[in-house]
């Protein structure tokens, strides 16, 4: 394996070329998308299919340069790629070099991908995914709505090329920022770039990523440690996932690059246990990297080493604060401590210690190659950049979307995401998941970045958007997010711990209809007492989804407190099931069903529900022959 | 160094690790539940939480103090913070204050009281958890836990144990031996330390009071007590008195008045311990090994090295623990009808400590298949029997203890303090003009302020190496180095709580710097008082040695472990 | 008493890692995924091997969700209730499941330990709302009809093995 070693600038050159060619040779390059959305609707068995076909097809090749990979050209060649992000459409298929990108493609699409497309360079009409408004069919990429609002900085390369293959992220151009640095750049040239830059963490706090380097790279103790942060614990968000799945590289490169900034020599990647396969092409990513010299030791040849290791979390939310971070990949309970001091002066191993996320770590080797200046020159002054979204929930479009800073949320649900499914009204968007809070109608047209949406009383945090419709009762959505919180809390400090569940325990009792005039001062009591008093940043933001709902939407609490009742229809004790008298043929069936006794009546007189007995199980619904039951 | 505002007023600061340190030093008893100067900081009760000038919120036990910085420390919405923050703990906390053995003393009770606290506005989660009686120290209850991590600390941090730790999160969390094992079937070694840092009842000491008031009761027992040196400086405070005072004259007032027919001093017992102890080391000295000799005085210490240093225990002295010398002395002593008149006797020993109440139990301590004491009081359960009877301690006439084994040297009296047990012994050692030998030994290093201290004792122009070591987690680091060949001593003295018995664990609890001074100086001050100095040189000690013993000392004197 | 291929099976795993308190979390992981679940007697076993304390190895191993010291079933069923499949309705999914396994919120795993039903925070399959997971394998919109179909799929799996 020595042999394949970069052992310069020149040779990574040379081996990024001689990739090129040999993808350029490829005289069709079917990429079927294999992240975790499109895996789970059934993309392997696309690939598998493709890649039988592909086996007895050939296509003409025009030229046949040096192969650096010793594959037989003659048959089309047929890769997994990282995510496109326009998962809901999955499984996806992208045909090189025609451009086309087909959905929901099935095993059985394939062998008419081959005659029509693979052969005869035309277009299956049927797979073309269609604009839902216009109807019209979309040839490629760029001409589907959800792909036209987006500025691809991190997840350029994402889905393009096969995550599994170092060859292919060294024929677009990954680690030539590394090179860039480690050949051309002192240290304290990397960290004024990415000062420069003013890259802000996308973890969630939007600390100045370049200032916790320059933090690290002046303390005394010389050891040090990149961390990843890939612990992407918030429901509702799966960008480092795609992206640790879709481009393992280009993260990778990025801790590198941090590392040579800040004289680190290892390194640790924190992944949720619940990404199976980011751990499955990291790891691979790594054995690979390694293999090329371009991680290890000397890595290029320059003298730099650096090693990086991957350790699986193991279930706890809290672990993607900083502190609980570093105390699990000691092997300790992820429990966050206080600071002082900051993890840049003692964190993981209690040595200074960068921590940034995903996505952060990706961002850096563009701004290295292409300048602070060009990085600031997309987003906002103060926010320069993109940023990724995780789109789902009511939205037409879900999938992973990359924006430039100061995008408003309406060009995202509306643009990209198509609007509300089924033509129903919008009424939130929940953004930062559990320590984050919903923006409503009224706030769709504010900037989005890091200080705007503070300035609104959420955060962006990691990249959550769940888009909620009139159906959504927003009572319901805060319960959620707070029994969330209160099931993931540590347990360490009184607030946190006592607190959420002292919040819960009013929330449940809420959305069961049994709601006391007091309850929302109760709320906010104790919402201000943990916001001030909590321990560790994430259960100081644990109140924030019941504080903006409260702020965002009172009348809806008033309506489950006051008059028992859910708006939006959602909460189960508070629904009514009613008999309609016209419709009720006194048949019984329904009094027989009920488990509670709550119906009665006499033949030819329509029955009735006694609410006060009413369990609200559904069972009459079931039982009744003319539908003559529903649901207020 | 630096100034800062406290509450408007100018506090100077040096070296004070956080600013907590330097609003206690400024006179204000900030509240906490979970910080103990000598532990790691966890920052879990937040209820030091201070303002800054900007309205920034900060736990002070965590932030460093710097110049030019203002706080305040008693806010309307800092007090409104901590009250709620102790009406959250006592929602999910098992509240039968009135019954519970902590009422009164309780850390929690008292802030409530405090902080104002006159309603929960939660709901109460009933308890539900077993206590756990397995061990005959301390009794642990786990509904009262407020999950500070106190216990966990001092018994991983200190005593290098963790017999108890963390277990679940969120609110399933407890402190709990693994798979909520009971506590005796841990490494736990009774130190007790758990119980002296838990803020609430959670976890008490396990009392013997009722078989002892029973047998006081009856005229058919002859019981007796001893007190150790340690007690005499802690109980005067619970009545009042001033801190480290030495109180013996009124416990022993205090206990006749209860109706033990005799009280005896545990000194006299630590006499003996040295007589045996010294011997065996010049036998050890002389034959060249093994070394170090080790001490075995403390329970809790010889647990754990059955526990984690079998290798290292035929170092331990064979010589019983003074309690033991005096138990079973006394055993004989009444076994003459002459003395025990026809009566049954029960032998109560009055301790510091909890890991006594386990050591009394101990196989190989028993003789004739016998305990030598039959029950072990602590310091705290005296004090509750006193309170109890109603007697007025601070008007009791000073009473001496009773003889023969009422008394000890100076050397016995300091065994409760750590390098105590040391000093004592090297001062049977002391040749020449004595006083003045005496005087260079407590130079030496085997006093002072460190877990540790080394020191080299001039012994007829040899060097003694010495080391006196408290906490067990210091001592596991000592016999680590000593079993790596790294160090060398002749002569080891343990003790398994920090600064020795005076902090043990069935001391009175909340022990600050302050009292941990005082109770040290008041044995050293008694020790000063004392005319007789050294062990060897007690007469009614050397006395015994041609009447009740005669030529049985491996049979009276000695366990038979090895 | 544990069988002795249990602890044949750690030895091998225990000598991947270097004998430190930070492997203590990937061995688990491993022991887990072999057993699926962490037999309770190789925990001071392992404990010793890298020189924590049982109740240490207990503090961290009891702290993280993903470790089991009961037994689970062949298959585990992780219903994600994250934000964007809880507002597309998982919990109708979780109940059915439930309710064809005879399980609740208290009853994990089934008596014939075939199957374990669990919820989980997020997949990271929210595009695909709602979500499950069959071991590693995502199961993506599904509906209480699917899930009932997906038992009878994996019982079918079962009976040809």
């Amino acid at each position: 394996m020595s042999s394949r070693r970069v052992r310069s600038h020149q040779e990574l050159n040379t081996l990024r070329e001689n990739f090129e060619n040999t993808i350029k040779a490829e005289p069709v390059r079917i990429l079927v998308c294999a992240g975790t959305g499109c895996q789970a609707s059934g993309s392997l068995k696309v690939w598998e299919k493709m890649s039988e076909l592909a086996k007895n097809t050939s296509v003409q090749v025009e030229f046949a340069p040096e192969i650096a990979h010793g594959e037989n050209f003659e048959h089309p060649a047929v890769h997994k790629s990282g995510c496109l992000g326009f998962c809901e459409q999955g499984p996806l298929v992208r045909i090189e070099p025609l451009g086309v990108l087909y959905t929901k493609v099935t095993p059985d699409d394939c062998g008419e991908i081959f005659e029509t497309t693979v052969k005869n360079k035309e277009v299956v009409h049927r797979l073309l995914y269609k604009n839902k408004i216009t109807g019209e069919e979309c040839f490629n990429q760029s001409e589907i709505p959800f792909y036209k609002g987006q500025t691809r900085v991190v997840l350029k390369t994402c889905g393009t090329i096969d995550p599994e293959s170092v060859e292919e992220a060294i024929s677009v151009g990954t680690y030539q920022a590394l090179a860039k640095a480690l050949f051309t750049m002192k240290p304290e040239d990397v960290i004024q770039t990415v000062l420069d830059s003013k890259l802000r963490g996308r973890g969630g706090g939007g600390f100045v990523a370049g200032k916790k380097w320059q933090q690290v790279a002046a303390q005394p103790e010389k050891t040090r440690y990149i961390v990843c942060n890939g612990d992407e614990g918030d429901p509702g968000a799966f960008m480092d996932c795609s992206i640790m799945e879709g481009d393992p590289h280009r993260m990778i490169e990025g801790m590198i690059i941090a590392a040579y900034a800040v004289g680190a020599q290892e390194g640790y990647i924190y992944v949720r246990a619940e990404y199976p396969l980011a751990v499955k092409r990291l790891t691979l990513a790594i054995k690979q990297a390694t293999e090329f010299g371009l991680l290890g030791d000397n890595i290029m040849g320059s003298g730099f080493n650096f090693h990086l290791h991957i350790n699986r979390g193991a279930g706890a939310f809290v672990c993607g604060e900083g502190s609980a971070l570093t105390a699990s990949i000691e092997g300790k309970r992820g429990m966050p401590r206080v600071k002082p001091p900051r993890t840049v002066e003692q964190g993981l191993f209690a040595k200074p210690t960068v921590l940034n996320n995903v996505e952060t770590y990706a961002n850096v080797p563009q701004i290295i190659l292409s300048g602070a200046d060009w990085y600031k020159s997309i987003g906002t002054p103060d926010s320069p950049g993109t940023k990724t979204f995780a789109l789902t929930g009511a939205v037409r479009n879900t999938g992973l979307v990359e924006v430039p800073f100061g995008i408003t949320p309406r060009e995202i649900i509306f643009n990209i995401g198509g609007g509300i499914r089924g033509d129903k009204k919008f009424k939130a968007v929940q953004i930062g998941g559990p320590s984050g809070g919903c923006l409503t109608e009224e706030q769709l047209d504010e900037p989005l970045d890091f200080d705007s949406v503070k300035r609104l009383g959420v955060i962006v945090g990691s990249g959550g958007l769940v888009v909620m419709d009139e159906d959504t009762c927003m009572v319901e959505v805060a319960r959620f997010f707070m029994d969330f919180t209160h099931r993931e809390s540590c347990g360490k400090c009184v607030p946190c711990r006592e607190g959420t569940l002292r919040m819960l325990e009013i929330l449940e009792r809420i959305v069961a209809g049994q709601g006391e005039e007091d309850d929302i001062n109760k709320l906010r009591t104790l919402a201000d007492l943990i916001i001030h008093t909590a321990l560790c940043g994430l259960g100081k933001s644990a109140p924030l989804p019941v504080i903006s709902t409260l702020n965002a939407f009172p009348e809806e609490y008033e309506a489950h407190i006051k008059d028992k009742k859910c708006p939006a229809h959602v909460c189960q004790k508070l629904k009514q099931y009613i008999i309609n008298p016209e419709l009720c043929k006194s048949c019984s069936k329904c009094a027989r069903g009920c488990p509670v006794q709550a119906i009665s009546g006499q033949p030819k007189v329509p029955y009735e529900i006694d609410q006060t007995k009413c369990i609200k199980c559904g069972a009459c619904i079931s039982a009744c022959p003319f539908k003559a039951i529903y649901v207020a | 160094m630096g100034t800062m505002k406290i509450d408007g007023y100018p506090v100077e600061f040096t070296d004070e690790p956080n600013i907590l340190s330097v609003i206690r030093k400024a006179g204000i008893d900030l509240p906490t539940l979970c910080y103990h100067s000598e532990l790691s900081i966890y920052g879990a009760c937040r209820l030091c939480n201070v303002e800054d000038e900007k309205g920034r919120m900060f736990a002070s036990c965590s932030e460093r103090p710097r110049d030019g910085m203002s706080i305040k420390t008693s806010t309307p919405r800092l007090v409104r913070y901590r009250r709620m923050l102790i009406e959250l703990m006592l929602a999910s906390h098992h509240r039968d204050c009135t019954t519970c053995v902590k009422n009164g003393d309780c850390e929690l009770q008292n802030l409530a009281h405090r902080l104002g606290v006159n309603s929960v506005p939660w709901g109460y989660r009933q308890p539900k958890h077993k206590k756990d009686f397995s061990s005959p120290s301390i009794v642990r209850d786990p509904d009262k836990c407020i999950l500070c991590g106190d216990c966990v600390r001092v018994c991983d941090d200190i005593q290098g144990i963790n017999a108890i730790d963390f277990a679940n999160r969120g609110t399933e969390a407890m402190v709990i031996p693994a798979f909520n094992k009971s506590i005796a079937d841990t490494d736990c070694v009774n130190c007790g330390q758990c119980r002296v840092v838990c803020p609430t009842g959670a976890i008490s000491i396990n009392t013997n009071i009722r078989p002892v008031w029973e047998a006081l009761a009856d005229p058919n027992i002859k019981v007796f007590a001893q007190v150790a040196p340690a007690v005499r400086v802690a109980a005067g405070q619970a009545f009042g008195g001033p801190k480290g005072e030495n109180v013996m004259g009124k416990i022993v007032a205090a206990l006749h008045r209860l109706g033990f027919d005799e009280v005896y001093d545990t000194t006299f017992g630590a006499d003996m311990t040295i007589l045996e102890e010294s011997k065996e080391f010049l036998e050890v000295y002389k034959k060249g090994g093994p070394f170090p000799l080790l001490t075995s005085c403390c329970p809790a210490w010889v647990k754990f090295c059955e526990n984690r240093w079998p290798e290292f225990v035929p170092n331990i002295s064979t010589s019983y623990s003074p309690i033991q010398m005096l138990g079973s002395i006394a055993r004989e002593y009444y076994a003459d009808p002459a003395h025990n008149e026809g009566k049954k006797i029960l032998s109560v020993g009055i301790m510091p400590c909890t890991a006594k109440k386990a050591e009394i139990l101990r196989e190989d301590l028993k003789r004739d298949g016998k305990q030598n004491i039959d029950y072990v009081l602590t310091t705290e359960e005296m004090i509750t029997m006193i309170k109890r009877a109603g007697i007025d301690f601070n008007e009791l006439e000073s009473e001496a203890a009773d003889m023969p084994f009422g008394m000890g040297s100076g050397g016995g009296v300091i065994f409760g303090n750590s390098g105590g047990v040391m000093e004592a012994a090297l001062r049977t050692l002391c040749e020449g003009s004595e006083r003045l030998e005496i005087e260079k030994l407590r130079q030496s290093g085997v006093r002072g302020p460190g877990a540790l201290r080394e020191f080299v004792f001039n012994y007829k122009g040899n060097e003694i190496k010495a080391a006196v070591v408290s906490g067990l987690a210091e001592a596991n680091a000592l016999l680590q180095r000593i079993h790596n060949g790294e160090s060398f001593y002749h002569f080891v003295e343990v003790m398994a709580c920090r600064r020795g018995c005076i902090m043990g664990g069935g001391q009175p609890a909340h022990g600050g710097y302050k009292t941990k001074e005082a109770r040290k100086h008041g044995l050293y001050e008694s020790d000063v008082n004392t005319q007789i100095k050294k062990s060897n040189e007690n007469p009614t000690a050397l006395a015994i040695y041609d009447t009740l013993i005669k030529g049985r000392e491996h049979e009276l004197l000695h366990s038979h472990k090895h | 008493m544990l069988d002795s291929s249990f602890y044949t099976k750690a030895d091998e795993i225990l000598s991947k890692h270097p004998a430190q308190e930070r492997s203590l979390i990937p061995i688990l992981h491993e022991i887990q995924e072999s057993y699926n679940y962490v037999p309770v007697e190789l925990l001071p076993y392992i404990a010793k091997h890298i020189g924590i304390s049982e109740t240490k190895a207990y503090s961290v191993a009891s702290f993280y969700e993903r470790f089991s010291f009961e037994p689970k079933g062949k298959y585990i069923i992780r219903v994600c209730d994250g934000t964007a499949c809880h507002v597309r309705q998982s919990l109708p999914v979780l109940e059915r499941l439930r309710a064809e396994l005879n399980l609740s919120d208290k009853k994990h795993t089934t008596d014939d330990m075939l199957f374990t039903v669990e919820t989980v925070s997020c997949l990271g399959a929210c595009s695909l709302a709602p979500a499950l997971m069959v071991n590693d394998h995502v199961h993506p919109a599904m509906t209480p009809d699917k899930a009932t179909k997906l038992l009878q799929d994996l019982r079918e799996e079962e009976a040809k093995s």
